[in-house]
């Protein structure tokens, strides 16, 4: 294996990788965002403007991953973008026609699962069908089919409080991919979930990612999450929210878990780490020192 | 293994433990009952005359004030007579365990004092159906306007005030009014039962589903369901289990509201039973009465939970004594055949 190249950039990208990114960018339009602000006014009368004049798109099928520091507004935009709060300003286009409220054309996965407990998994997954009116069996047998996707077939009759964490979220996936959204939002879906769950869930997620036809855009804080998943990296910065560089992974794909010591992998996770974690400058304050300890070992 | 510490915050005892909690919940105060009742030395403030000696106006199965008795026998004895025997008793009002036991079984095998009283069981009976009627026409409306206002704040703004308004009034105060309307047989009692419940009932439930999970309302509309459904196939079912409890709890609240609603208009049920039972001092009868209550409450309530537990499958709770003890039968059963 390459040891990390310190001088390699990412934006050097493989012959391959650069043709794909072309061939993306010809793909039409599927999400777009135009000057999109949102300012909150706080209980005190302050205005806060969490995102401002927001302008990127995604592209179909696209793996778009959105990252900055906390509080810099992603919770914000991907609620607007799935209509479930309204911008001060600014559009939401969806396939070229602007788009108010929720619609199940925008599915989301959130990181709480938000599973219904009174419903088994499959009448979780069956829910947006039955809300598209689809009769009753053909729901469920379009629902056993995402299941199947899911690997959860064996769990239709489970209820979701008898599942673990990612269990739920594949269910959560299931769900929202059943009624055929054009785009799939996911607001740190696997945040809650330990490193090894996690890790299988990301996997999980590319491989139903290849074999559906959806846009995916992806909130993450994980670094190495958001190069390993995504085709563009959307990197936000805080206060006010505004795009500061929209990355292209030049990490080939198919993905695998071996990638994340090439060097197009590490140059590209440290540029993001650049951003979004600029350098401290040290405002040459020191803490006062009290000794709270009683080992006087000094190992420390 | 050593055994769990008695005080721990917030963590249940193991079952074996609960469960003898639970019995002796109900055994303590039994206890207590019969102590008083069997020891002499505690309380027994009266005498029982046994042989009223030659005191004038004692008569044997008389009781007299401990003191009374002492002063009268003394007067007998200077007197020149013979002093009256007797034991220490109780007042009538608190008869022994085993007197009121035996009136729960007589209440229900004797015949009424008059011919045209009613059995204990009847007036019961009565009395169920007052409950029933009361509160089944009470949550008609009451659930339906509750959800409502819990769903849609506009409904609230409209409903809450008043009827925080009229909830302060205390529900007896409308039984005059009640006899006025609706004549003074078994329609102004069930009105009071209503009365008494459908004001905290709305508030209740609205509350109730006022503290539905928005995100579950969102996780819903992002999957395509409009603001009918939501009310439907989310609010609701996700506040099922909750409304079922409150419903429980508010079915024990009518319960309190049947004594002052029975004596509206002409005195029926439980209540003219005790009422006629304290007039003949037959206070073990009332006793039973009140038991028999408290029993109806008792299982009314249990029966709920565990029907409740059966009804939504979806609960993450261990499984209740009952359902426990029905899962073991079910075993044996399956064994034996
Ligand atoms: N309802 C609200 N009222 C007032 N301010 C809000 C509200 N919602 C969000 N904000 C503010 O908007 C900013 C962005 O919040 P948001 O939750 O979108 O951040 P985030 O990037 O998702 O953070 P995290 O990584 O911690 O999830 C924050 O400064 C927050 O204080
Ligand atoms: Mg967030």
């Amino acid at each position: 294996m390459n040891p990390p190249d310190a001088n390699s950039d990412y934006r050097r990208q493989a012959p391959a990788v650069a043709e794909r990114f072309q061939k993306l960018k010809q793909r039409p339009v599927v999400l777009e965002v135009r000057d999109l602000t949102r300012t909150f006014v706080t209980a005190t009368g302050e205005e806060v403007v969490a995102l401002r004049s927001l302008n990127f798109s995604t592209y179909r099928r696209e793996f778009m991953c959105l990252i900055g520091p906390s509080g810099c507004g992603k919770s914000t935009l991907i609620r607007l973008l799935a209509g479930l709060d309204e911008p001060t300003s600014g559009q939401v286009l969806l396939d070229g026609a602007s788009v108010q409220g929720p619609c199940a054309a925008r599915g989301m996965v959130f990181q709480g699962y938000t599973l219904f407990p009174w419903r088994t998994v499959l009448k979780n997954v069956m829910f947006g069908l039955l809300m598209q009116g689809r009769n009753h069996d053909t729901a469920k047998s379009e629902a056993l089919q995402w299941l199947d996707l899911v690997g959860l077939a064996k769990f239709k009759d489970a209820y979701p409080h008898q599942l673990s964490g990612g269990m739920k979220q594949r269910v959560a996936i299931a769900r929202a991919l059943a009624t055929n959204p054009r785009i799939l939002l996911m607001d740190e879906p696997f945040g809650a979930l330990d490193a090894q769950t996690r890790a299988q869930m990301q996997e999980y997620l590319l491989q139903i990612w290849r074999n559906v036809d959806v846009t995916i855009l992806f909130i993450t804080h994980d670094l190495d999450e958001a190069t390993y998943l995504a085709d563009r990296i959307l990197v936000l910065k805080a206060h006010p929210g505004e795009v500061q560089e929209i990355i292209e992974v030049p990490v080939p794909r198919p993905r695998s878990q071996a990638q994340f010591a090439t060097p197009e992998f590490l140059a590209t996770r440290r540029r993001i780490d650049e951003l979004i974690h600029p350098p401290v400058k040290s405002t040459g304050e020191k803490l006062p020192i009290v000794r709270l300890t009683v080992v006087g070992d000094d190992v420390e | 293994m050593p055994s769990p510490r008695w005080f721990a915050i917030g963590r249940e005892p193991p079952p074996r433990r609960r469960n003898v909690l639970a019995l002796l919940s109900f055994l303590l105060p039994l206890l207590l009952w019969s102590a008083v009742s069997y020891v002499p030395w505690i309380w027994h403030p009266l005498m029982r005359v046994n042989d009223a000696g030659t005191v004038e106006w004692f008569k044997p199965g008389l009781l007299v004030e401990r003191a009374v008795f002492a002063e009268e026998n003394a007067k007998a004895v200077t007197a020149g007579g013979r002093a009256a025997t007797g034991e220490r008793a109780n007042p009538v009002f608190l008869p022994p365990p085993h007197a009121v036991g035996r009136a729960l079984w007589t209440a229900f095998t004797t015949k009424p004092v008059l011919r045209d009283e009613l059995w204990l069981h009847q007036s019961l009976l009565l009395s169920i159906r007052t409950i029933f009627l009361g509160f089944m026409l009470s949550s008609l409306f009451g659930v339906p306007l509750g959800i409502l206002c819990g769903a849609y704040p506009p409904v609230a703004r409209l409903f809450e005030p008043v009827i925080d308004f009229v909830r302060y009034m205390p529900a007896p105060a409308f039984g005059a009014l009640a006899v006025a309307v609706l004549d003074i047989y078994a329609a102004p009692k069930i009105a009071i039962i209503v009365i008494g419940t459908f004001f905290q009932q709305v508030l209740v439930i609205a509350n109730t589903v006022r503290r539905h999970d928005p995100a579950l309302i969102e996780a819903a509309q992002t999957l395509g369901a409009g603001p009918r459904k939501l009310l439907l196939h989310v609010i609701i079912p996700s506040c099922l289990v909750d409304l079922y409890n409150d419903q429980r709890i508010l079915l024990g609240w009518a319960w309190t509201y049947l004594i002052v609603a029975e004596v509206v208009g002409v005195s029926t049920g439980i209540t003219f039973f005790i009422g006629q039972q304290a007039k003949y001092r037959n206070f073990d009868n009332v006793y039973a009465a009140i038991i028999i209550i408290g029993i109806i409450g008792l299982v009314t309530d249990q029966g709920l939970a565990f029907v409740g537990r059966r009804i939504f499958p979806w609960q993450p709770r261990a499984p209740s004594r009952l359902n426990a003890f029905l899962s073991l039968l079910g075993r044996k059963g399956g064994k034996t055949a």
